[in-house]
């Protein structure tokens, strides 16, 4: 047999043996064996000196050329390997997706702080001050400096729980307005407010009577506002609370503390205007009181009426709540379950 | 107040429209509506039958068989069960297939073996309040006057066929308590004109008021007081027509006396008051303060007693009347009186008021003095009454009128500018369209360089001052139309104060933490109110509470936190992580007003994790608690020096795992388990609270925010495990190892704590890791290991511990 033949049959050997190699130790030893320093191929190159020497390039570059085949299936067939390999690793490490995930722990705010933050971001967006005040008020601030003087058929001393003759649990946060309205210096700009906080009623607790609850009140005076800034201002809250389709619509009404005075029904969310059970069937929803200041309260303040005015309006988040998650009965908000707490957990 | 829209349109011509619109048009330029309805609206055929002959049921003892004319060919055999059931009388028949009120359907049917062909109605069947039934008639069937026609709908004989519009009055607006006042309303809103009939009274000159009687009454109790006479009168049923208006207005006919003031009242928004004179006892009727404790028996049978605020009209000696409110039972109209004293008057309404809430009388008459009456028709009621009843009853009008009317009775005059109605309501209305709002109103407008002058009748008592025609002006004109801006002027910044601030941060700090948000009442019970004392104060009651659940304002938040845990626990909610964030109330001797403080606190039991199939439950305890308050705090930068230091002083706590949180010498708030027995009495198992002064958790100094260079130079840590005995607590070691190290200690944590079998009896062990660390060179071994060595040795020397 001659070199050459020897070579052919050495490539063919090799390449079979490299193509059965089952793992890469197997690959190495070929690649030893065949290509390394003892192997058949460097003595093929070696016995080159007894060929006579015009043959020795082409069997010299036959046997460089098989050499290079050789080492090319050997890296591709470890190339191969190695992918099975891999593959074989990650099927093991196989998981069931399905299997839940690790809870995550996170508390949940009160559906009513919720709302109330809702309308506190709205209107610190528009320039508007959060005013607090005391949970406990004066009957001075609580009804005399509203426009309630003691004996106004408006006060129902039923609805007040009264701790002395002239302290109070106060019965709105309008309170709050009144001493603002009292300490503003309007030389530094206009007021634009608003008080949330908790109130209280005399009143037995039932499913729609709740003898603490929750009120936002507004309160804007400057010297030229309107009763169209009004409507503005409680369209904005309207979309802001209820939606970006929502309508409202304001009708005749009466507080002691706003001339003129009106109710706010906003266009019912739940049917879209048509009439539903919401709405018992009138496409509107009764959600808020406003007007513009009564000149006594602003009198009483110690503002000028012919100079300054404005307009306040109030609402209350138990109700807007119990509307738009169909709570139907106001004690839910102040028993705690958890089950109910952590419903309302949608954010955005 | 319920109107009929049938009398409506006799004073205003609104016929064309209908109610539904009409309810509509009021509700957007007035008040509010509560209800528009028909009586007859879900009946039919329901007709006046005649009842020829009746016998009694053979299998009953109290049935009666009825042949009935329903104006067809044949009678209808009815089966009657009512009481006062005759022969010859004209009554309901709800015909076989009619529909009555309630939904229910009317059939042919058998009873007890005898065919009925329908059903002989009561009012209340047929939709009747049974408030409005004449009381004649609440046990039994009605009965049609005689000249009813059988077959005929019965719906038009009994009003039924009128649509009443129920409205629901402002406070302010109570000259909408009347017909009369709804008409003016209702022609202002459609721009008409009302026609008001006038009375005309017929007096009989025979006799003269004066031989009757004289009335006075002081001007600041009365300012009107008027009387009349109607003498001759027999009293009786009211014909029909005049028991529709007043059912149809939400009133129970009684007898053509009472029935004529009533109707009167709806008619005019007037409170009359009838007497029988004879029983009156004098000439001289006198309107007086009530003496205190004076007595007297009101028409319903009540003895009250007095007080010296009450107006009472008297006969010169006793009461005979609580003014504005009720009558008095030895003067009321009988079947037997003859002779009527016919009272029309206006009282104060803040008097009338107080006597209406203290006698628990509020009335239709007490409301409006109230809230105030038209004053100048307190004379035109009383001659409209008085005529109506000399005319029902048979009787003649005494010549005269007794008392005074010194009621101002002039228009009011208000000014109001064109400049400040647009001003006030951002419009841009023309001089033109204000003054016709005026005069739809029926007011008098005079004008001068653009300010008008009002001359407000006195009908419309509600307007006093500018602002108030501005709402006349505005609800005419539509508050639909008015236009929609934003405030200009001046622009403020709108943002949390630094309280604020923190108070919201609290919130979502703890919420991060896993706890939910509670928000529990502000008033309990004196016992829980006092519980859980972060400071000595008293308490504030209520003067006059509604339960005795709420009787207290809170001193602390961990009461409320309870009453949730217990509620949720009881519901086998047993896992529950709540926070509450709220005031506190704490009052001292020298005020009546509480101080008011923002608190925060916690409230743990059960499990913080259920167990998964990936992780094990975990359990609250009281280290859970104390890394949430601990995140807060440093959350909220009171990163280093709160101190929790162990006490056994809060009566409602576990004495062994409870300690006050100081921050220098002050008071933060305390965290650890509640009291067992206390626990069980909310039936909680094992629970962990903390409650913090949040405003002096505000207040305190904070350490400025500043940034530290993260070291370049590795750290080097040395590990040691102590034997401690039980009552050496960790923080004297921390305490010993920081003071004791050298300038290298950067961190020590605590990352073993061991009691059990393989340490000596009253001993624990506790393994630390401390965190060595150069920031300016790579530390050398050699460096740290003499630090550790010494600082490990004087432990050693200043407590019992021993390196295990
Ligand atoms: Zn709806």
């Amino acid at each position: 047999m001659n070199l050459k033949d020897k070579l052919e049959q050495l490539k063919e050997n090799s390449l079979s043996e490299i193509k059965s190699a089952s793992d890469t130790k197997k690959i190495n030893d070929i690649r030893v064996h065949v290509l390394g320093k003892k192997g058949p191929i460097t003595e093929v190159l070696r016995g080159m000196r007894d060929l006579p020497a015009d043959e020795r390039p082409k069997v010299g570059s036959f046997a460089n050329k098989v050499r290079d085949e050789i080492s090319e299936a050997i890296t591709q067939r470890r190339d191969e390997l190695e992918i099975a390999k891999t593959a074989d690793k990650l099927e093991q490490e196989k998981i069931d997706v399905t299997l839940p995930g690790v809870p995550v722990k996170q508390g949940q705010p009160h559906v009513l702080e919720q709302v109330i933050d809702q309308i506190e971001k709205l209107f610190l967006g528009m320039g508007y001050q959060v005013v607090d005040g005391p949970e406990v008020e004066e009957d001075h601030y609580n009804f005399e400096m509203l426009n309630l003087p003691k004996d106004h058929p408006a006060r129902d001393m039923q609805d007040t729980f009264y701790i002395t003759n002239s302290i109070l649990m106060r019965t709105q946060t309008s309170p709050v307005q009144a001493r603002t309205m009292e300490k503003h210096d309007f030389s530094q700009g206009p007021l634009k407010m608003i008080s949330p906080g908790k109130v209280y009623r005399r009143d037995t607790d039932d499913a729609t009577h709740s003898h603490q609850f929750h009120q936002v009140e507004g309160l804007v005076i400057d010297k030229h506002i309107t009763m169209a800034d009004l409507k503005g201002t409680l369209q904005q809250l309207a979309k802001n609370l209820f939606g970006e389709e929502r309508e409202i619509r304001m009708r005749p009404s009466y507080f002691p503390f706003t001339e003129p005075s009106a109710e706010v029904d906003v266009s019912c969310f739940k049917c879209g205007g048509k009439g539903c059970a919401v709405c018992k069937y009138t496409g509107w929803i009764e959600t808020l009181g406003a007007g513009m200041v009564h000149p006594n309260v602003l009198k009483m303040a110690g503002i000028d009426p012919e100079i300054y005015g404005g307009f306040a309006f109030g609402l209350g988040p138990d109700r807007f709540a119990m509307l738009k998650y169909g709570v139907n009965d106001i004690r839910e908000f102040y028993l705690n379950d958890v089950r109910f707490l952590e419903q309302f957990s949608q954010k955005g | 107040m319920k109107v009929s829209k049938k009398w409506l349109d006799e004073y205003v011509p609104v016929a064309s429209i209908d109610a539904d619109s009409l309810a509509n048009k009021i509700e957007l330029s007035a008040v509010e509506i509560d209800d528009v309805s028909r009586l007859e609206e879900g009946q039919k055929k329901i007709v006046v039958g005649h009842i020829n002959s009746l016998v009694p049921h053979p299998n009953s003892d109290h049935l009666k068989i009825c042949q009935v004319d329903v104006g067809e060919k044949e009678l209808y055999q009815i089966v009657c069960g009512a009481p006062n059931v005759a022969s010859g009388q004209n009554v309901i028949v709800a015909l076989p297939n009619s529909w009555i009120a309630g939904h229910n359907k009317i059939k042919k049917s058998k009873m007890r073996g005898e065919v009925s062909l329908g059903m002989i109605c009561s009012l209340q069947e047929i939709g009747f309040s049974e408030s409005v039934v004449p009381k004649e008639y609440t046990d039994g069937i009605y009965v049609l006057p005689t000249d009813a026609i059988p077959g005929q709908s019965i719906f038009p004989y009994l009003g039924m066929d009128e649509d009443v519009i129920d409205i629901d009055i402002t406070p302010n607006r109570a000259d909408l308590l009347s017909v009369r006042g709804v008409a003016n309303e209702v022609a202002a809103l459609y721009d008409k004109k009302v026609n008001l009939p006038r009375p005309e009274v017929k007096e009989d000159d025979s006799s003269n008021i004066s031989d009757y009687l004289k009335a006075e009454a002081p001007i600041d109790l009365a300012p009107t007081y008027l009387m009349r006479i109607i003498k001759n009168v027999k009293v009786k049923q009211s014909p029909l027509w005049l028991q529709k208006r007043l059912w149809n207005a939400g009133v129970r006919p009684i007898n053509n006396i009472v029935d004529v003031t009533n109707y009167i009242l709806m008619d005019y928004g007037q409170p009359l008051h009838s007497f029988d004179y004879d029983k009156l006892g004098t000439k001289d009727v006198v309107v007086r303060l009530a003496n205190e404790g004076e007595k007297m028996t009101t028409l319903d049978g009540e003895k009250r007693e007095l007080s010296a605020e009450d107006i009472v009209i008297t006969n010169g000696s006793e009461p005979v009347a609580l003014a504005g409110t009720m009558g008095g039972a030895n003067t009321q109209i009988d079947d037997d009186s003859q002779t009527v004293a016919l009272e029309s008057a206006v009282f104060d309404g803040h008097r009338i008021r107080k006597t209406a809430r203290k006698e628990k009388l509020h009335s239709e008459a007490s409301v409006r003095f109230e809230r105030g009456i038209n004053v100048a028709t307190v004379k035109e009621a009383l001659d409209s009454a008085a005529q109506m009843i000399a005319q029902l009853g048979d009787g003649q009008v005494v010549a005269g009128v007794a008392g005074d009317q010194r009621a101002n009775q002039s228009d009011k005059e208000v000014k109001v500018s064109l400049a400040r109605i647009n001003h006030v309501l951002g419009t841009d209305l023309s001089s033109k369209e204000v003054k016709e709002i005026f005069a739809r109103l029926d007011f008098g407008v005079s004008e001068n360089e653009g300010m008008y002058t009002i001359k407000v009748p006195v009908r419309r008592w509600d307007i006093e001052i500018d602002a108030d025609l501005i709402e006349e002006v505005a609800r005419l004109y539509g508050y639909d139309k008015l236009p929609a801006t934003l405030p200009a002027g001046q622009a403020t910044p709108g943002r949390y104060t630094k309280t604020q601030k923190a108070i919201r941060d609290t919130r979502y700090l703890l919420e991060s933490a896993g706890l939910d948000q509670a928000i529990s009442y502000g008033l309990t019970t004196p016992k829980k109110a006092q519980r859980f004392a972060l400071e000595p104060a008293l308490q504030t009651n209520l003067d006059f509470p509604m339960s005795s659940d709420h009787t207290t304002l809170r001193m602390n938040l961990l009461s409320g936190l309870l009453d949730d845990l217990a509620y949720n626990s009881a519901r086998k909610v047993e896992n529950i992580a709540l926070y509450e964030q709220g005031r506190v109330f704490f009052r001292d001797d020298s005020t009546e007003k509480p101080r008011e403080v923002e608190h925060v606190a916690g409230a743990l039991t059960g499990l913080f994790h259920e167990a998964t199939w990936h992780g094990d439950k975990k359990k609250v305890d009281f280290y859970l608690t104390k890394g949430i308050v601990t995140f807060l705090l440093s959350s909220l930068g009171i990163k280093n020096g709160a101190r929790f230091e162990a006490t056994a002083q809060h009566e409602e706590m576990h004495p062994g795992r409870t300690a006050d949180i100081y921050l220098n010498e002050q008071l933060l708030g305390f965290i650890g388990e509640v009291h067992p027995s206390l626990a069980k009495e909310y039936k909680l198992k094992r629970t962990y609270v903390f409650e913090l002064d949040l405003e002096k958790i505000i207040a305190a100094p904070k350490d400025e925010l500043v940034y530290q260079e993260i070291s370049r130079y590795p750290i080097i840590t040395r590990d040691v495990a102590l034997a401690v005995p039980n009552e050496i607590t960790n923080q004297q070691i921390l305490s010993s190892l920081w003071t004791n190290s050298g300038q290298h200690l950067v961190d020590i944590h605590l990352f073993d704590h061991y009691q059990g079998e393989h340490i000596t009896k009253g001993f624990k062990s506790l393994a630390y890791t401390l965190v060595y660390q150069d920031k300016n060179a790579t530390l050398k071994d050699e460096v740290v290991s003499d630090e550790f060595n010494k600082a490990i040795t004087k432990l050693q020397e200043e407590l019992e511990v021993t390196v295990r």
